[in-house]
């Protein structure tokens, strides 16, 4: 029987099995951040233990980092308390820090790919769940909590179960109007945000291979939101185009040896997963959400589902998202004003991303209701966007681009809705109070938030393009 | 060294759905660099209107003092979300020792796992019988048994085994956690990087 490309990762990662014990599972890239870090260092402390490996851990600063004025000191105290606990920490245990204000801070699922510390075959972890995004270059990569990022620090190595496999097979052409977001947000709202719990997805088809690889880590970025562990898409040739020549990529002698074996890199013809879905790329519209789980998605033109056509069980919890969202079930999102619109997160903050709206918005304006920030996922991707003048076109719409981070998407840092107000955003969650307290959040695609910027309104990006 | 072998307690119903660690611990007060204190913003922006301490939210359950207890019963789904490890902190710091459902997220049960809070998938029937039963009687005794892999409803007798992975529950009985285990392999790890890297 043949493998699929998650059991050749996973199997050659496995340092040790004892019967009725989880593997001991060894890990090659580990990525921290000032919120989930502090406490494993208190317990390396405690047992009096150092980093195993340090080249293996990478550190950036990126959920709490404010996104204007970065060159000053950070003024809320608990965040910068937690900023400078990890830059003592990084320097107490030798790991390398990419903090504010380094050419090669970012987002830590943004900074992996683009420095070339993510490869095809690793095994990637870090404390934040949205290190799915990873998959996108044929890795298992997926979020841990921060005891286990302990157990990383200490030893490389966590203890794990096996997960079950699924296979996502998405076929045809996207129409116009319809990008990676929209793929992911659609899937998500078919199978519902715990659809994929206990599963590792394996994303693929034809679809899929189209995609750049930016446009893949939106998609493998989501697989949490369907409760899934993580996703990935076998490399290809868009995926060693996409490494070639970065930062820490391997060269010359290394480059080729890398490359023979990342060609080995995807599931036998004959591989057997636990669950197969097939989606065609055709049924697809630009996604939006309505709730407050990224499940509670629909196409744009539809209309949000009647109380009656839920299933009865279901009915209490559609009803409370429905009243936090302050929105009556059965009506259409077409024509909803908006408060603010936010481009960033590690869904969707990449120079593709950046590009995408701006190519939208160019001789445009924002509407006079809406606020508009644009958070670049890191400040690689900031530096690209001026050089390409990206940033003169948000500016002439009343768009304000500022520093990398976290940002908007999670209401930690200064970057919040205001209760009551109305976002459409680009990021991954729609939990009620994510993105501030009592803040209401729309998940879109950032063309589908372009349009809203412009019009002040939930508007189909189709009538534009 | 904490263990955990059986619990009987009174219940705190939560009757809600798809609860994520934004809920059970909003991101802002995530500030804090040890594992303490988190207690008391658990469930923060359902527990008081308005973000305001002065101000509970009367029909929220942490707010009604008939429901009081160790065990944390929920809807299914619970825990989805992001990975926070300060969820478990926040339930752990304040009292609660089990969390039942019909369904929890991946990374929140080996959060919670890795504190010494036991999850406990039941039915969707026998999490309906928890319920119902607490309705009735907001003064009931729920048993866990971890050695028996059981839970009962004391009022009823009603009860159902729950699964748990063997090595797990060699460590909540005897207080063992995972880095105890993965340092006693240090030469095989040295050794695997070693032959791979």
């Amino acid at each position: 029987m043949g493998q699929t490309l998650i059991d050749k990762i996973w199997d050659s990662h496995v340092v040790y099995s004892k019967p009725g014990y989880p593997d001991a599972f060894y890990i090659d890239a580990h990525f921290i951040h000032e919120v989930t870090s502090p406490q494993a260092f208190d317990g390396l402390r405690k047992r009096n233990i150092p980093v195993f490996n340090t080249k293996r851990t990478h550190a950036t600063a990126d959920h709490n980092i404010p996104t204007l004025n970065q060159h000053l000191p950070i003024k809320e105290e608990l965040s910068r308390r937690q900023v400078e606990m990890l830059t003592k920490n990084c320097k107490e245990y030798g790991i390398e820090l990419y903090g504010m204000g380094h050419p090669f801070n970012g987002i830590v699922h943004i900074i992996g790919p683009e420095l070339g510390i993510t490869l095809p075959g690793m095994t990637i972890v870090c404390g934040d769940s949205h290190t799915s995004t990873h998959g996108a270059f044929g890795t298992i990569g997926f979020g841990i909590g921060t005891s286990q990022v302990e157990q990383v620090l200490a030893t490389q190595c966590i203890l794990q179960y096996k997960p079950k496999k699924m296979k996502i097979e998405i076929n045809g052409k996207l129409k116009k109007g319809v990008v990676s977001k929209d793929i992911i947000l659609y899937i998500i709202s078919k199978i519902t945000a715990s659809g994929g719990t206990g599963y590792f997805v394996e994303y693929a088809g034809e679809t899929i291979r189209n995609l750049s690889m930016e446009a893949r880590m939106t998609i493998c970025n989501m697989s949490i939101e369907m409760g899934a562990r993580g996703g990935l898409i076998a490399p290809d040739e868009i995926t060693f185009d996409y490494i070639k020549g970065r930062k820490f990529a391997p060269q010359g002698d290394d480059w080729d040896k890398a490359l023979a074996y990342w060609k080995t890199l995807h599931s036998d013809p004959d591989a057997v997963f636990d669950k197969v879905l097939q989606f065609d790329a055709a049924d697809i519209e630009p996604m939006i959400t309505y709730g407050t789980n990224p499940g509670m998605g629909m196409g744009i033109t539809k209309r949000i589902p009647s109380l009656g056509d839920i299933d009865e069980h279901d009915r209490k919890s559609f009803k409370k998202a429905l009243d936090y969202m302050a929105l009556e079930d059965g009506i259409p999102l077409l024509g909803k004003p908006v408060d603010y619109v936010f481009f960033g997160s590690c869904t969707n903050a990449r120079i593709e991303d950046l590009r995408m709206v701006a190519s939208f918005v160019k001789g445009r304006k924002k509407a006079d209701n809406v606020q508009v920030w644009v958070i670049p996922g890191s400040k690689q991707v900031e530096k690209q966007a001026r050089e390409e003048g990206i940033d003169t076109i948000f500016e002439a719409a009343g768009f304000q681009l500022r520093g990398p981070g976290c940002s908007a998407c999670l209401g930690m840092n200064e970057d919040k809705i205001p209760a009551g107000k109305y976002c459409i955003s680009t990021s991954n969650r729609n939990f009620e109070g994510r993105q501030g307290p009592g803040a209401r959040t729309f998940l879109a695609s950032p063309l589908t938030a372009a349009a809203a910027a412009i019009t002040g309104k939930i508007t189909d990006v189709r009538e534009y393009l | 060294m904490q263990t955990f072998q059986k619990i009987i307690s009174t219940v705190v119903p939560l009757s809600i759905e798809n609860i994520d660690t934004d809920q059970i611990i909003p991101a802002r007060f995530l500030k804090a660099t040890t594992r303490e204190g988190f207690g008391k913003n658990l469930f923060r922006d359902w527990r008081y209107e308005n973000n305001d301490e002065n101000k509970p939210r009367k029909d929220f359950v942490l707010n009604n003092p008939l429901y009081k207890g160790e065990i944390l019963v929920a809807e299914k789904n619970f825990g989805c979300g992001s990975s926070r490890e300060h969820a478990a902190w926040a339930l752990a710091d304040y009292g609660f020792r089990v969390v039942v459902s019909s369904f929890f997220a991946d990374i929140f049960k080996n959060n919670a796992l890795n504190n010494f809070i036991l999850p406990v998938t039941v039915s969707d029937k026998f999490l309906e019988q928890i319920f119902d039963e607490v309705q009735k009687n907001p003064k009931i005794e729920v048993e866990v048994d971890l050695l028996e892999q059981t839970i009962k409803i004391l009022s009823s007798g009603q009860s159902e085994q729950f699964e748990i992975n063997p090595y797990k529950k060699e460590c909540l009985i005897n207080g063992y956690d995972d880095i105890d285990y993965l340092l006693s392999l240090k030469n095989k790890i040295e050794e695997y990087e070693t032959i791979n890297h």
